[in-house]
């Protein structure tokens, strides 16, 4: 009786470490477990309705995935005859000829590495300039700091479409479209003011005395910012860089504009699904397949890394 | 493919050194300079590298584009045609109604994925599997709109009354023998829309649900439960003293979830390319530039998306001076 009162209460505790704020605010535990009894006492109608509710909420989340995923495997001949759900029946018809033939025919395996080589650079790259960016703001003095910093705040939700003009006829003069640099320069761009702000957010928050102690000892910038704002802050930087990677691996605007209309062989994969979205009305097993190649990669982050993810949203957008 | 992975990984190695060495190496320059003159150059040093980036990507093409609003289509040689592009946009029956469809996103997008958030938020805090429930509404958030697009082609699909359906939702009304219902492809009542708005409400309420179940999880118990021993019942605890608390975790994710929604491109233009009533500001701006490659028209677009966007950011920039203040 007692580990079936207590076991809410553990995933409670464990959902709460991602926000550092409200692990402050965390009620100490016994009386959470005081509150339990009190729950159970309510009428098992309710408790049932609850549970009827929850489930309802997970199955109409979860079964478009699904018959995305089932669909994918399917023949293409019986995808346009019946619902994917008859699939689930026996006699069991699956194959693999859809993802086979999406990679070696429609170039998906090419876009699948586009994407890859397109997402990783675009990811480091502004992780380190914000960096320094971040420490300048949380550590150094200097007059007109908390306005610039108020600008970086407002940049935050400009919206890309008000940029792409120019930007596409700086690069067409510099020869840029096309080219994997161009995304690369442009996601930092417009991936930098979230990323100043979540790690400034992040290493102003870090204890003054201890960057205090090390002043006096003598220590500069450049060694406070390796030796201790650094590695202090390997959780939001951890945050920023999953976030960084999904945004830049979902992204299909940027790559549409600045790679899409001069070299299509350079196209990352969402561009080269929506393209065949549009060219192929009925090209469905096709379709299913490589989007379920492109969700693979942002699946296996967000599973493995989900808590750090979290934390990167709630930390970006409450916290401040 | 060899020389494309060669400069990826010159990228990746070379820019982090190249910053490193850089700002070490200001380090040493400044070092000749007294103490005060380092003090003050110093910071800006460091800042350079993303005020560069931020100038060049994000300052200066928005001034351009603003510029670019008030000249004419042609690209070589713009003319200035004054508010001609504005008043094309007012009084152009497509970019009014993808000016009313923008509205109905914010309006729809923003009330379904803030409640919905919210009762999950609520509702999942008291059981046991709450992980996994929300791992699974949170999923969509993780991948592409595209794939959330293609996702939905396959929920939406359509096909003649008679024959077999094999769109998840008419399959489900062929059972109670209704529909089938042609979901993209029916502008009356905007149906078409709402249908995308659906799409973007999966998505997203798993952002505001882990956003609000956190604020909720910092509320004290305590407080929750002297109300309670004060007689209040759970839906008067709920609404006199667990929504008031969280009224600035909800406004911060409806203003989050408000510019998502004036953005909104994606979805639309994977699904339907803004036929049947569907055009959104975001996608008509693409079509202005690239269809009929008329850049002035363009512009003004994107600038009427930032002006809408302006008030938004007077909010976060007073939300988060406020937030300074308390530090």
């Amino acid at each position: 009786m007692m580990r079936r009162i207590l076991r809410p209460v553990v995933v409670a505790a464990g959902d709460r470490t991602p926000s550092s704020g409200a692990a402050v605010l965390a009620p100490p535990a016994p009386i959470r477990v005081a509150l339990r009894p009190r729950r159970s006492l309510r009428s098992r109608r309710a408790r049932l309705l609850l549970h009827c509710a929850v489930s309802l909420i997970m199955v109409v989340w979860i079964v478009p995935t699904i018959g995305l995923l089932v669909s994918s495997f399917r023949p293409s001949s019986e995808l346009s005859r019946s619902g994917w759900w008859t699939a689930l029946a026996p006699p069991f018809h699956f194959t693999m000829s859809n993802y086979e033939n999406v990679l070696s025919q429609q170039g998906m395996g090419r876009a699948f590495v586009n994407s890859l080589f397109i997402a990783i650079p675009a990811t480091v790259i502004p992780l380190f300039v914000a960096a320094f960016a971040a420490y300048a703001f949380s550590w150094m003095e200097f007059p007109g700091r908390d306005l610039l910093f108020v600008v970086v705040v407002g940049l935050l939700v400009v919206p890309l479409q008000t940029t792409l003009i120019p930007i596409l006829k700086i690069f067409a003069d510099w020869g840029l479209t096309g080219k994997f640099l161009a995304v690369w320069l442009a996601h930092t761009g417009y991936g930098l003011p979230f990323a100043v702000y979540l790690l400034r957010n992040f290493i102003g928050s870090l204890p003054r005395s201890v960057f205090e102690s090390a002043f006096i000892d003598g220590a500069s910038h450049v060694t406070a910012f390796f030796r201790l704002a650094v590695p202090m802050s390997v959780p939001a930087f951890a945050a920023l860089a999953i976030f960084q990677f999904l945004f830049v691996w979902n992204d299909l605007l940027v790559a549409l504009i600045y790679i899409g209309l001069s070299n299509s062989q350079n196209l990352p994969m969402t561009a080269a699904i929506a393209n065949l979205v549009n060219s192929l009305g009925g090209g469905w097993y096709l379709l299913s397949a490589a989007a379920f190649l492109s969700m693979a990669l942002p699946l296996v982050v967000f599973f493995a890394l989900q808590r750090y993810f979290v934390r990167g949203i709630v930390g970006g957008a409450v916290k401040g | 493919m060899d020389s494309r992975f060669l400069t990826a990984l010159e990228v990746v190695i070379g820019v982090p050194a190249v910053l490193v060495i850089y700002i070490w190496g200001t380090e040493r320059v400044i070092g000749i300079l007294g103490e005060r003159w380092k003090r003050r150059i110093r910071p800006w040093l460091w800042l350079l590298p993303a005020i560069g980036f931020l100038g060049f990507f994000l300052v200066y093409p928005t001034i351009q584009t603003i510029i670019r609003s008030f000249q004419g289509r042609n690209e070589l040689h713009p003319r200035w045609v004054g508010l001609a592009n504005y008043k094309w946009f007012f009084t152009s029956s497509s970019a009014l109604g993808a000016l009313l469809n923008n509205v109905l996103w914010i309006v729809c997008l923003t009330f379904f994925t803030v409640g919905l958030g919210l009762l999950i938020a609520v509702l999942v805090d008291r059981v046991r599997y709450e992980s996994v429930a929300k791992s699974i509404i949170f999923l969509p958030l993780a991948i592409s709109m595209v794939a959330a697009s293609v996702i939905w082609k396959f929920m939406y699909d359509y096909k003649p009354p008679g024959t077999p359906q094999t769109g998840t939702l008419n399959g489900l009304l062929q059972v109670v023998r209704a529909g089938p219902v042609a979901w993209l492809q029916t502008p009356t009542w905007r149906l078409a829309t709402f249908a995308l708005i659906a799409v973007g409400v999966w998505m997203w309420t798993g952002f505001a649900m882990v956003i609000i179940s956190a604020a909720l999880k910092g509320i004290d118990p305590q407080l929750l439960e002297a109300a309670r021993v004060d007689g209040a019942n759970e839906w008067q605890v709920f609404w006199r003293v667990t929504f008031p608390m969280l009224g600035p975790t909800l406004a911060v994710v409806a203003t989050t979830i408000i510019i998502t929604a004036l953005k909104t491109f994606d979805i639309v233009y994977t699904l339907t390319n803004g036929n049947y009533d569907t055009e959104v500001i975001a996608n008509l701006m693409i079509k202005e530039m690239f269809v009929f490659g008329d850049f002035g028209r363009a512009s003004a677009v994107a600038v009427v998306l930032l002006l809408a966007i302006v008030p938004i950011m007077a909010f976060n920039i007073r939300r988060f001076k406020a937030q300074e203040a308390v530090r």
